[in-house]
């Protein structure tokens, strides 16, 4: 008989006290994002910098060695390069580095992406990481097919790469000519006590 | 509305007993197509957006916000989208039964609409077993859950429907003899009869008129969400185990239909409460005619929709009960105690009868305990907000 009251009691109490604390909450400001138009600022300016959205490529940097493409375990990353002029570019860390290929097509198949960051760890310069953007529904699979390398570019790139052709071709010439005008001695080959 | 079709009849010099039947039939016809289309169906369908509102501020999101002046036609919304939808019948399903549940649900609580008092002169049909009519009609409710539940050929929609059953019926008898003990206080089972006796003042009230039906009010209110599947009682269509219970098969337009009669049995609800307990539609009597009758609508509406908020306020407070829970809370101590509520009762009117100075003594000191407990409450609300760091209070319900 005590613990039906007791019981009874406690329902009461608990209730009331519940209520109050339900009660409470009406007055309290909602903490929601109206994502996505009605946010403070843009929600990608919020995100933490370690997250983990598209993946970029910063081609002014990339030496294009093909570590990125590497290390992706599910071949998203599709590169094609050729040897240019040697020059030396500028990591974000202040460091020289010297680029002796640059690529004619860099595409990352964003939609077969898996966000595993495998290919921004080995970038030497990094070129390669990842941005805030998150937005990537679209009816249109093509625009997840990022190419970091347009056409201009790649023109461009072709052409150093041809210039650098013309070079060595130049230089092989250059060595040829050097070769035909001072020829090495052939007097070498006969043996001059082989006569006899 | 009687006088209003014996002037038509007049008017046109209409006779034969056939026409004047006709005319009342079609004109009562009419006033209550208008009433479900023009009061009950807006009113369904914006307190789903204000409960939505309400939960999510006690769960300090937003809610909808966004279609019309904050999100106040999202129920459009949602209403165009469910007749809109494809209406899927089960393929083994039991067709008719199927079709007919929702409507049986629907005319179960729309029914109850006809004995509800606005006011002193609004109201469709005066019955002078007014209680009566209103548990019996609603009575109709389980028979169309337990109906959706077999016919959907579906286990989870059949647990549903059972357990709406055993839980109506269980809670019917604390229900009943709650409002017991305010009819041996009334001695009329008319709804309006029973305001008249309750007057404008709290004291008069019959929450205040003695101990035991001021408890009683508890045990209704309980039982009364019980009735109505609503939370802590929403076993029928718990989501965690039934997936929606009765409701699960249900899409579209039927589906509408319960949503709808689920929203409108909350006014029911409310408003047979605030009959039987808060003085309905009784104002003081400083005006009369039209603005009177406009301010007994407004006491009316205010009281139920109090007691319409406290019935979200509970849904998002409290957790589901399980089914043992349920039938021990109904059998072990509402029952009982109701019991005793009614025995009390008798017992009260015997000793001090109404109109003694003793009983008026009681109703005072009743209606202090209940301030008391709001006191108690407000300051409970005050300690919650400081213990959460909360500075600045936020009732701005605009986003």
């Amino acid at each position: 008989m005590i613990a039906y009251i007791e019981n009874i009691k406690k329902a009461c109490t608990t209730i009331f006290d519940g209520m109050a604390v339900t009660f409470s909450h009406l007055f309290r400001t909602p903490i929601t994002y109206q994502y996505p138009d009605r946010t403070p600022k843009r929600l990608q300016e919020t995100l933490p910098d370690r997250y983990r959205g598209h993946l970029e490529v910063d081609m002014d940097i990339c030496l294009s060695c093909r570590a990125c493409e590497r290390a992706c375990p599910i071949d998203c990353i599709k590169i094609e390069d050729v040897r240019v002029p040697k020059e030396m570019i500028v990591e974000p860390s202040g460091k020289k580095v010297p680029r002796v290929k640059e690529a004619t097509r860099f595409d990352i198949l964003m939609y077969k992406c898996m966000y595993c960051g495998l290919c921004v760890e080995p970038c030497p310069t990094l070129a390669i990481h990842f941005t805030k953007e998150f937005e990537g529904s679209t009816d249109n699979l093509g625009a997840l097919h990022f190419r970091f390398v347009d056409e201009e570019k790649r023109k461009r790139v072709l052409a150093k790469a041809a210039e650098l052709e013309r070079e060595k071709m130049a230089a092989e010439e250059e060595a040829r000519r050097e070769d035909a005008e001072n020829p090495p001695d052939e007097g070498g080959e006969e043996k001059p006590g082989d006569e006899s | 509305m009687q006088q209003l079709l014996d002037g038509l009849i007049r008017s046109r010099g209409w006779t034969g007993e056939g026409t004047v039947q006709l005319v009342y039939f079609l004109g009562m016809l009419f006033f209550a197509v208008l009433l479900l289309l023009v009061v009950v169906t807006p009113f369904a369908g914006v307190v789903s957006w204000v409960e939505r509102r309400i939960a999510a501020r006690m769960q300090s999101r937003i809610g909808p916000n966004r279609v019309g002046p904050q999100g106040l036609f999202q129920w459009v919304a949602d209403g165009l989208k469910c007749i809109l939808k494809e209406d899927l019948v089960p393929q083994d399903a039991d067709r008719r039964l199927f079709t007919l549940a929702p409507y049986l649900v629907f005319c179960g609580l729309f029914g109850a609409f006809a004995v509800l008092p606005f006011s002193e002169h609004l109201v469709i049909a005066d019955l002078n077993v007014g209680i009566f009519y209103m548990m019996a009609i609603t009575s109709l409710v389980p028979v169309g859950i337990i109906m959706s539940g077999w016919a959907s050929n579906n286990k989870w929609s059949l647990f549903g429907g059972m357990r709406s059953a055993a839980q109506i019926i269980s809670y019917e008898i604390p229900a009943a003899l709650a409002l017991l003990a305010v009819l041996l206080v009334s001695g009329t089972l008319s709804l309006q009869e029973i305001i008249r006796d309750q007057g404008w003042r709290p004291t008069e009230w019959y929450i205040f008129r003695n101990p035991f039906l001021f408890t009683a009010f508890f045990y209704f209110f309980a039982a009364n969400l019980a009735e109505g599947n609503r939370t802590p009682f929403d076993l029928p269509e718990a989501e965690s185990e039934l997936v929606a219970g009765y409701t699960t098969e249900y899409s579209g337009m039927r589906f509408a239909f319960f949503m709808l009669a689920e929203w409108a049995n909350l006014y029911v609800v409310a408003s047979v409460m605030n009959v039987a307990f808060l003085g309905g539609w009784n104002v003081p009597a400083i005006t009369s005619g039209v603005p009177q009758t406009i301010f007994q609508i407004l006491a009316f509406a205010f009281k139920s929709l109090v007691l319409v908020f406290v019935i979200i306020w509970i849904r998002w407070t409290l957790p589901r009960l399980r089914v043992d829970q349920l039938m021990i809370l109904c059998w072990k101590y509402l029952v009982p105690l109701s019991f005793l509520n009614v025995f009390g009762t008798a017992l009260w009117m015997m000793v001090l009868p109404e109109g003694s100075p003793g009983g008026r003594i009681a109703s005072w000191i009743l209606f202090l305990f209940g301030i008391f407990l709001l006191v108690l409450f407000v300051l409970r609300v005050r300690m919650n907000l400081r213990d959460g760091g909360v500075t600045r209070l936020d009732w701005n319900p605009i986003r």
